[in-house]
Order: structure tokens, then sequence, then C-alpha cells
């Protein structure tokens, strides 16, 4: 298992290589000129040059390029010349905050539509399936960051039952002590409930509008698979068996039907990570994808290459988990490894 | 109606039909089967001719489509249809079992073997984990599998399609049933494989004196195993009879086309090019009372007068045909010997 691992972490090397190049070639291929950003309107055509030669921007793009590899290997991930703090620290800061929101969405999202899709397929035309459809098409049909601001609208300015949509925690709390950077979990661990609730209230919108973005694949693949998977041969076997209906439909066919849905699931939390930019900036959260943003308006390379070299980590890895539970759920998968 | 005097399985009359979008099917019609302890009843018919639905039917483990129109299932004396949901499921697997084609498909394929027959056990035995555990491994020795404490783990994909059914079989005989119903078992095997499984299936079904219904398009095989054999055309049983006089003198022009249509040694039902037509759409309002006449070369005026399965002579109580015009014992009896 352990070897699986590793060899499937070396596996990755080329991409990551490759994520690498085409990163330090499309920042510097984008429009604008960082050292006449930095100079501001008033800045000279000699102070552009001499902020050109701090930044290294002077030499060849292959020199820029080696010595931009031996910073990256050596933890020196640039700074970012908006906050002038190291990207990679401003990284490790943000990235929890965009993990927190990405996983909890998803975690709701899954709940919903895994029991929703597993019913509508066991009965078919009932209004559970025409439910799970509905749902399904409308998901499809909505833009994250116009399903954030109606929710936003009708919780927050409406109703006033949600508290204002910005950040991650409300003016009167203080963020827990750093452990995993997760504030619901840091709050727990502190043993702190008002700022646990605090972090949940702020995070439930926001949460839900991810949820009704990734809840339509997932709902569709789940009641697909189910569906398909209860028709199979074994499933036959299984009921001439007399085996009980709870057995056959857990740990015959759903443990079956899994397989796809685990796929998805890889595929759904990647959409998330892209989608988070937009609900960030809805929810003023402080993720690395409002980061990103910003840093791409300012024409700031430093941390646009950190956010997408810390994504293509997170791709990585994510791959990595999903192989590993599909292993774990299906024997045929393990020997591939 | 039945020959047998006291049967384990009793299909009575039974009418099966699919409603579909494209119509009713009319899958079973009028289909009376009797099964004695012990006994070995041969099921052959084309493709299509519904002898999956009724072995379906008999185990109630039909599509959720089917519906059982008329005509009564005994089992053992016990009214099946009557039966709730809960009770029927625990007679299945424990009283009664099936086995079904394609095995490799027909199993689990990402759950252990040995854990396939242990859910078997786990349902319908008090068995303790233990036991259970102990139980399975004997299941898989008794099929004749080698190796069973080893092959307890595997998975369905790392076995071979003759050993996925030999476990295929261990599952269905775990809890000692009295009746095995065995749809194609043999289909997708080499040769050889068939004929070790068959021999399985045979040498077990004897030590347990377990009836089985063994459902097959090879009539070769059927003459082979079977104490009798019935017929399906279409939804109907058109004949029924001990094995060797229905292979020697077969009374229904259906039967007769059918073992006519089959070449001694090498028996498929692939060559069935030999009987004229197809079977009749299932789902036409005015299907015929025979739904043969259309290809039969007898049909005459009185084949659209009602029919059912009544003895083929007064001397022959257990050999029962449905056909209005049958060939004459002796008129085929010669044909045969001229083969022979
Ligand atoms: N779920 C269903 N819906 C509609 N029609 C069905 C369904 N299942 C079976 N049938 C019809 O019932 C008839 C009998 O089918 P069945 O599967 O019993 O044939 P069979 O004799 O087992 O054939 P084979 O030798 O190919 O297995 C066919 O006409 C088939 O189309
Ligand atoms: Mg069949």
């Amino acid at each position: 298992m352990i070897q699986a691992i590793l060899k499937r972490l070396l596996g990755a090397v080329p991409a990551i290589i490759g994520v690498v190049i085409v990163t330090f070639v499309l920042t510097r291929a984008l429009p604008g000129d960082p050292a006449a950003y930095f100079a501001g309107p008033a800045g000279s055509t000699e102070a552009i040059e001499e902020i050109r030669v701090k930044l290294g921007l002077d030499r060849s793009l292959p020199e820029q390029f080696v010595s931009y590899v031996g910073d990256l290997v050596r933890g020196d991930w640039g700074n970012s010349l908006t906050t002038g703090q190291p990207v990679l620290a401003e990284i490790a800061d943000r990235l929890p905050a965009s993990l927190e929101l990405t996983l909890v969405g998803l975690l709701l999202a899954v709940v919903v539509a895994i029991p929703l899709g597993v019913l509508a397929a066991t009965r078919p035309g009932s209004w559970i399936d025409h439910l799970c459809r509905g749902i399904t098409t409308a998901g499809v049909s909505l833009p994250t960051f116009f399903t954030g601001l109606l929710l936003a609208y009708v919780f927050y300015f409406l109703l006033g039952w949600a508290p204002s949509p910005l950040g991650r925690l409300d003016p009167y709390a203080t963020a827990p002590d750093f452990v995993t950077g997760f504030y619901l979990i840091d709050s727990l661990i502190a043993g702190d409930l008002e700022t646990f609730a605090s972090a949940a209230k702020q995070l439930i919108l926001p949460a839900i509008t991810l949820a009704l973005f990734v809840l339509a694949p997932l709902a569709r693949m789940t009641r697909a698979s189910m569906l398909g998977v209860l028709s199979a041969d074994f499933i036959r076997t299984a009921r001439a068996s007399g085996l009980r209906p709870t057995t056959v439909l857990f740990t015959y066919a759903f443990r079956n039907a899994l397989l796809p849905v685990l796929t998805t699931l890889g595929m759904v939390f990647s959409f998330l990570l892209g989608s988070n930019v937009l609900v960030e900036k809805v929810f003023a959260w402080p993720g690395i994808g409002s980061f990103a943003i910003e840093a791409l308006v300012a024409s700031d390379y430093a941390p646009v290459q950190g956010f997408v070299l810390a994504m293509a980590l997170l791709y990585v890895l994510l791959n990595l988990l999903i192989d590993v539970a599909y292993g774990l759920v299906d024997p045929r998968a393990r020997l591939e490894a | 109606m039945n020959a047998l005097s006291n049967p384990l399985l009793e299909v009575d009359r039974l009418a099966v039909e699919f409603r579909t979008r494209g119509g009713t099917v009319r899958a079973l019609e009028n289909v009376s089967l009797a099964l004695a302890e012990g006994e070995t009843v041969g099921l052959v018919g084309e493709s299509g001719s519904g002898k999956s639905v009724l072995s379906f039917a008999a185990m109630g483990i039909q599509d959720a489509a089917a519906r059982i129109t008329a005509g009564a299932i005994r089992f053992a004396g016990q009214d099946l249809l009557a039966k709730k949901g809960a009770a029927m499921k625990a007679l299945r697997g424990r009283e009664m079992a099936m086995i079904f084609q394609n095995p490799r498909v027909a199993l689990n394929p990402i759950r252990q073997v040995g854990r396939q027959i242990e859910d078997v056990l786990a349902r319908h035995t008090d068995l303790l984990p233990a036991a259970r555990r102990a139980r399975a491994i004997e299941c898989l020795a008794e099929v004749r599998i080698p190796d069973p404490e080893r092959r307890y783990a595997a998975y369905p994909f790392e076995l071979s399609g003759g050993m996925c059914q030999r476990v295929m079989i261990a599952i269905a005989l775990a809890c000692k049933p009295r009746l095995l119903i065995a749809d194609e078992p043999t289909t997708g095997l080499d040769v050889t494989t068939q004929a070790a499984i068959m021999r399985l299936v045979r040498e077990l079904s004897a030590e347990r004196r377990m009836a089985t219904l063994l459902i097959t398009h090879d009539l070769g095989m059927a003459r082979e195993y079977c104490d009798r054999i019935a017929v399906m055309h279409a939804g109907h049983i058109v004949e029924v009879g001990p094995t060797e006089a229905l292979f020697a003198a077969p009374r229904h022009p259906y039967t007769e086309r059918l073992i006519a249509a089959t070449p001694v040694g090498a028996a498929s039902l692939a060559e069935l090019a030999a009987i004229d037509g197809n079977l009749p759409d299932l789902r036409r309002a005015d299907l015929p009372a025979c739904r043969f006449a259309e290809r039969c070369p007898r049909r005459g005026a009185e084949c659209e007068r009602p029919l059912a399965l009544a003895p083929a002579g007064a001397s022959s109580a257990t050999h029962l045909i449905a056909c209005h015009r049958p060939l004459t014992a002796a008129a085929t009896e010669a044909r045969h010997a001229a083969f022979a």
C-alpha cells in the first residue's frame, strides 16, 4: 500500500514540473508590467528600471526560470508585491480558510446528494425521484455567484437569519489559536463554543452555495450508478439467496455503486476549488481564491504562481486520496497500483 | 392435472405478464409444471420462450414490471404467491436456491467469495462468525474447489469461469435447499468445464435428494442429466414427459422439430434455423390458442380451439402434450429409429 502511494507520488512529479513551467511562462506572458505597476503613475523611468532589476526582470527568461525553480525548491515562493508578505506564508494562512469552506460544502453536498440519489434509484418514478431530477436540473443551471448572492440577499438582507457575509468570523469574535487552521476544529480544541458558533454561522451560507453547486452532479451520478448496479446480475443472485433488502442495498448494491461516485467526488472537488474564487469574493472570504484574484489584477506574479502551484499540489494529493479510497472499495483497483 | 402425487414444487396454470410501453407482454400462460423430491427436470425451448420468467416467478424474484395474473405456485404444500415478502425471503436461499448463467457477473465483484457464502449463512442460520467461516470453507470444499481456505479470500475476478460457477453452486447449496433451479448453469463455459459442473450438480442433487430444475438450450445435456423434460414455446409448455419417451417419440410438432434440429453429439439450439418462422410477438392482442400454429406444418382448423396440456395417450399418463394434431407415437419412433 505504502509502496503504491509512493509510486503514485513519484508519478505526479512530471505533472508538477509541467505546472511550474506553464505558470512561469503564463505569468510572464500576461499583459501588464509589474515594475511599472509598482513604481506607480508618478514613477520615473529610472525608478521603473530599478524595480525591474530588483525583481530580476531584466534577465533572460531561462535565467529567470532557473532562479525561480531554485527558489521554489528552497521554499522561497517569492514575496507578494502588494502585501510585502512571503507568498508561502500567505498561502499557508489562507489555504485553511478555503479548504474549510470547500470541505464543509462538499460534506453538505455528499450528505444530501448520496441518500437522495440512492432513494431516487430504489424508487424510480416516485416523488423523490422527481425531486432528485428537479434538483439536478436546477443545480446545473444556477451559477455559484448567483446562488451565493441570492442566499445572502434572502437570508441576510431580507430575513436577517444569517450574519453579514463578511469573512470567517463576526467582528467581535477572535480567531482561535492556530492548530489546523480550520476555525470549526480549532475553536473546539480551544473549548471556545462561542467562536465555534460564530465560525459556523459565517460558514453556513457560502458552504450551502458550494454544496448546491456540486449537489447536482453527485446526486445524478449516485442515481445513475445505483440504477445500473441494481439491475446487475449479482443483485439478482443476492435476492435469490434471500438476503435482507438492507444487505442487498448496502453491502451489495451501494458499495459497487460507490465507485463512479468516488470518481465524481474527485472531479467535483476540483470544480469546487475553482468556483471558490467567486464564492470567496461574494462572501468576502479570506481564502486563497480571493487572494489570487487580487494578485492577478495587480499583475503580481509570485502569488499567482504560488496559487496555481498550490492548487496543482492539492490536485495531486486529492487524486491520490481518491485512488486510495477506490482501492479500499474495489479489490480490482488494488492490483494496478 | 399433474402426474405427480406429492410434488415438492408445483406450478399450476401460471400466467405472467409484463406491462411495458410497447404493450402487455404475455410471457407465460397456463403454465403447469411439477417437480418431485430428488427429481431432475429439464426445461428447454428456444430463447425468449419464458424459461427464465418461469424460474424467477417460482423464486419470487421477478422484475418489478412482472404481474402474476393467474395460477398458483406451491412449494412443499405452501402457497408461495400468498406469502408475504419476508416469509418468501426466508424460504429463498434456504429451501429453494438458484444458480445463473455467466457466473462471473452473477457474483458480487468486490466481495470475497467466502464472504458471499457467509452472507447467505448469516441470513439463514444461527451460526456464530467463526463457525460460519468454517462452514463457508466447507461449502467451497463440497463443490470441489481445491485449497478452499485460500480461495475463501479470492475475489471473482481472480477465479476462472468454472470456479465462479462452483462458488455460485456453493452459495446456492450452503443451506442445503430442497430445490435447486439452475438457469443455463454452463452457458459460456468450455465443454470440459461444462461436463464437470454438470457432474457436480448431479452428484450433489443425488446426495441430498434435491429436486433440480435444469434450464438449458442444450438438448443433449438435458437428455443426459434429466429424468423428465418440459418443452416451452412462446410462454406455453407444449410437451412434458420422461426423457427417454420424449426423445424416442416426441408428440408435439415443436418438440419434434427441436430434436430434429439438434445434431447428435454437438447439441445446441443455435442450429434452430431448421424450425420455420420466429416466436410470435408476445405483445400481440390476437395471440392464437396454440402459439406454435403459425409455424406449424400440421396446422388445421381445430388448432384455433382452446388448448391445455393433456396426456398424450391412454397408455402414458406421464407424457403430456398441448396439441390438437399431435404426431403419432409410431410415426416419430420410426423417424428417429432412422436417425439413430
Ligand atoms: N422485464 C421484462 N419486461 C418485458 N418483457 C420481458 C421482461 N423479462 C422477460 N420478458 C419477455 O418474456 C419472454 C420470455 O423471456 P425469458 O427471459 O424467460 O426467455 P428465456 O426462455 O429465458 O430465454 P433465454 O433462453 O434467452 O434465456 C421474452 O419474450 C421476453 O421479452
Ligand atoms: Mg433465460
